[in-house]
């Protein structure tokens, strides 16, 4: 059988990635999510056709929007995660024994549910005893928060699409609110490369850079994502992401990671100059 | 209403008809289905410029309907509990133009209260009627001019008993009804029509729990714009008549100034619109109304902002609400509504409706979703924490009587002469002066320039309201008449 799965990265560019069949297909009042099985990628989620994570390729963010903070802030105790419903993100949280609280926000409930059938052992990471789940609106959870949290992650990664409050100027300012004197903020920052990508990768620095008093980009590889490349923001209030990076801490912890290292850590934020012209260019 | 027969759109379906049929163009419009245009149909789409014919058999013509174009105003009517509607491409200021002009010839007298949009006036201008203004009663805090109150308008009817015609805004711009029925119920007593600007009521018609509509009321015209809360593009609109009126006489009022080259693109979104709102009018504005409770909840829970609701009712000058609205007055919180909306859309990416003084105005429609909503909420709530100033000298607002010293269209006319502003006071003005939007006169044509005035549009233009009307753009001189 000749069965593909499009996603179109730009007008002009589309991946396809060959499908054995449908697993599931579903409309909520979000989005229309569907999940493949796939050769190559495993099973791969999409929600509105737009490749959301595979099997094979989701371990690297997860453990880059983690691992990465985890490394620099010295004493994490109460996280929140938006838009993590699919659990990977708090999975590797749960390796951290410090951590003594995990609020995991997610809008969409049929996301939880699809996950939950599909990727149980990402959604593992939802049933942790730490973890409490809300099926709420982002900024509307923020709001309510103050002086709440060490570490806020931004799990959602399409700006335009139905989480697009979470890529705003008032979602900055509120997740600034939310988090304690020393606490830090890592979101999606999208994919520098394209054209059309690169303008809202320009607009979520220049609004997350004015927000806060530190504020750095780092970049990763992951095969689905448009260009392959894919940036995240490291937005804090007190530690910067490289000169409180304690590596010899985090790696007495031993956690097992396929992508993250600490030695990857600091290469990370070392960004190609056409990424850093731009990034710069916001600045101004 | 007759919801079988509403099901049918016969402008759409005709125009779809007609697309099949792959007629060779050798009439207007010269792009020719968008051929002669490339340009255009990258940016409108084949299927938007392939319906943007002529007037022509198959599909009638707004000047003088006999067929697809006749039966779509016959079911607006239906709809709208009308005698008569007609389609109107020139945008709701078309619609009340029609009104006036159809109500009252030169030198008769139209009671209005000053909060008027201003079309009203220019129509003023077009046919030489006597303005006789009512005081719309103002909120001191809020800043906003409200409904009339029915005392005031026998007032005016007893003093003017020769007027011909009381004109409602129903709704105002922030949701303010006057108490239409009674208005009507007097006013036909004496033997003058009742027009209403329902500019801002569309939804009043379809939704349940919402103020009365005119044509309910019982009103003789009213000027509906579908584009508004109706969904349908941008400059369509609807004159309802009531079944007092003489249709064909309107119709003959309406011609005066319409194009013959009616779109087929406005009003085959009339059609539709028209549609939906027969057919699902009322589950969504249950929703939109019930969006807009929901917002007015978490902007109050902020603290600093007021989104007034129905608890501003006082049986007079606010004697319904519209809860669709959502209006917020910012001044609590150290920002004239003018700064927070710029705000909005300068560092949060968001557009409303405007801002005055005192209030910011969102509009909440038919394609609002919940998480936009909350959107607005939070971006107020930032706006909040990062620029609140400690709270300003209120600047309580009253309404200023203007003073009538000759009709709009014999000031518009005089000859004029350009004078610094801050020497008018005492002056009669020749031209509007007005902050866009609401677009509400501060000075019309024929109204006496006073130094309380100055002070006002001052006022306004300092807070960085637009200013609008006069031929000087940046309002430091006026057109005022000659002294004979």
């Amino acid at each position: 059988m000749d069965f593909w799965v499009s996603e179109m990265h730009t007008g002009n560019v589309k991946i396809s990635i060959r499908a054995e069949r449908q697993l599931f297909s579903a409309q909520s009042e979000f989005q229309r999510l569907d999940i493949f099985e796939t050769p190559e990628f495993g099973k791969v989620l999409t929600s509105n056709g737009n490749v959301i994570f595979t099997e094979k390729d989701e371990f690297i963010y997860d453990e880059m929007i983690v691992h990465v903070p985890m490394a620099v802030h010295p004493h994490v105790k109460n996280v929140l995660v938006l838009g993590g419903g699919d659990g990977g993100v708090a999975r590797e949280l749960s390796y951290y024994e410090e951590i003594e609280h995990i609020d995991v926000v997610e809008a969409d409930q049929l996301f939880v549910y699809a996950c939950r059938e599909h990727f149980p052992e990402d959604a593992n990471g939802l049933d942790d005893s730490r973890v409490s789940m809300y099926y709420e609106d982002g900024l509307k959870f923020l709001r309510s928060r103050q002086d709440a949290y060490d570490l806020i992650i931004n799990d959602c990664t399409d700006p335009l699409g139905h989480a697009a409050g979470l890529f705003t100027k008032e979602f900055y300012g509120s997740c600034f609110q939310a988090l304690h004197e020393d606490g830090i903020m890592v979101y999606q920052h999208g994919s520098p490369f394209y054209a059309e990508d690169e303008e809202s990768c320009r607009i979520m620095h220049r609004k997350a850079y004015r927000s806060f008093p530190v504020n750095r980009v780092y970049q990763a590889h992951i095969p689905t994502c448009p260009a392959g490349y894919w940036l995240f923001g490291f937005a804090s209030k007190k530690y910067h992401p490289l000169r409180n990076l304690d590596a010899k801490r985090w790696r007495e912890r031993d956690i097992k990671t396929r992508y993250y290292t600490t030695n990857l850590h600091t290469g990370a934020f070392m960004l190609p100059r056409y990424v850093e012209d731009l990034l710069e260019e916001e600045e101004a | 209403m007759d919801k079988k027969r509403q099901l049918q759109a016969p402008i759409y379906s005709a125009l779809e008809r007609f697309r099949k049929q792959r007629v060779v163009p050798f009439d207007v419009p010269g792009h020719k289905r968008g051929r002669g245009n490339p340009e255009l149909v990258e940016l409108l789409g084949e299927k938007c410029v392939s319906i943007d014919v002529n007037s022509m058999k198959p599909l009638d013509n707004l000047c003088h309907p006999v067929s697809v174009i006749k039966e779509a105003e016959e079911l607006a009517a239906d709809a709208f509990g009308a005698a008569h509607a007609f389609l109107m491409v020139g945008g709701t200021t078309s619609s009340v133009q029609s009104m006036v002009l159809s109500a009252c010839k030169a030198g008769e007298k139209i009671i209005l209260p000053r909060n008027v949009h201003k079309s009203v006036i220019n129509a003023l201008v077009l046919c030489g009627a006597v303005p006789v203004y009512i005081d719309p009663k103002v909120d001191k805090m809020l800043g906003i001019p409200l409904g009339m109150e029915l005392e005031d308008v026998r007032r005016a009817i007893d003093e003017h008993p020769d007027a011909t015609a009381v004109f409602v805004n129903n709704p105002t711009y922030y949701g303010i009804c006057s108490d239409i029925r009674s208005i009507v119920e007097l006013a036909h007593s004496r033997g003058m029509l009742v027009l209403a600007d329902e500019a801002h009521g569309t939804h009043l018609y379809f939704g349940q729990g919402l103020p009365c509509s005119a044509m309910e009321a019982g009103a003789d015209m009213a000027a509906v714009s579908m584009h508004k809360s109706g969904g349908s593009l941008t400059q369509s609109s609807i004159l309802l008549l009531g079944p007092g009126m003489n249709e064909r006489y309107v119709a003959q009022i309406v011609n005066l100034t319409q194009t013959t080259s009616a779109s087929y693109l406005l009003m085959a979104s009339l059609d539709i619109s028209r549609r939906n709102l027969a057919l699902r009018g009322e589950e969504t504005f249950a929703k939109v109304a019930k969006m807009a409770e929901y917002a007015r909840e978490e902007i109050n829970g902020i603290g600093g902002y007021y989104a007034y609701g129905s608890e501003l009712k006082n049986g007079g000058s606010i004697f319904d609400f519209d809860v669709t609205k959502l209006a917020v007055y910012t001044r609590d919180i150290g920002l004239a509504g003018i700064e927070v909306y710029d705000l909005l859309r300068d560092e949060y990416d968001i557009q409303i409706e405007f801002g005055d003084i005192s209030n910011i105005l969102a509009y909440i429609s038919i394609g609002d979703r919940l998480q936009d909503i909350e959107r607005l909420v939070g971006a107020l709530a930032d706006i909040k924490r990062l620029y609140r100033e400690p709270k300003k000298n209120v600047f309580l607002a009253e309404y200023i009587a203007p003073t009538v010293v000759t009709t709009p269209q014999q000031a518009f006319y005089a000859d004029k002469e350009s004078m610094p502003i801050e020497k008018t006071a005492g002056k009669v003005c020749g031209e509007f002066v007005m902050c866009y939007p609401p677009g509400i006169p501060i000075l019309a044509p024929g109204e006496q320039i006073t130094e309380k005035l100055i002070d006002y549009i001052r006022f306004a233009q300092e807070k960085g309201c637009s200013m609008q009307g006069p031929e000087s753009l940046d309002l430091s001189r006026l057109n005022v008449l000659k002294e004979v």
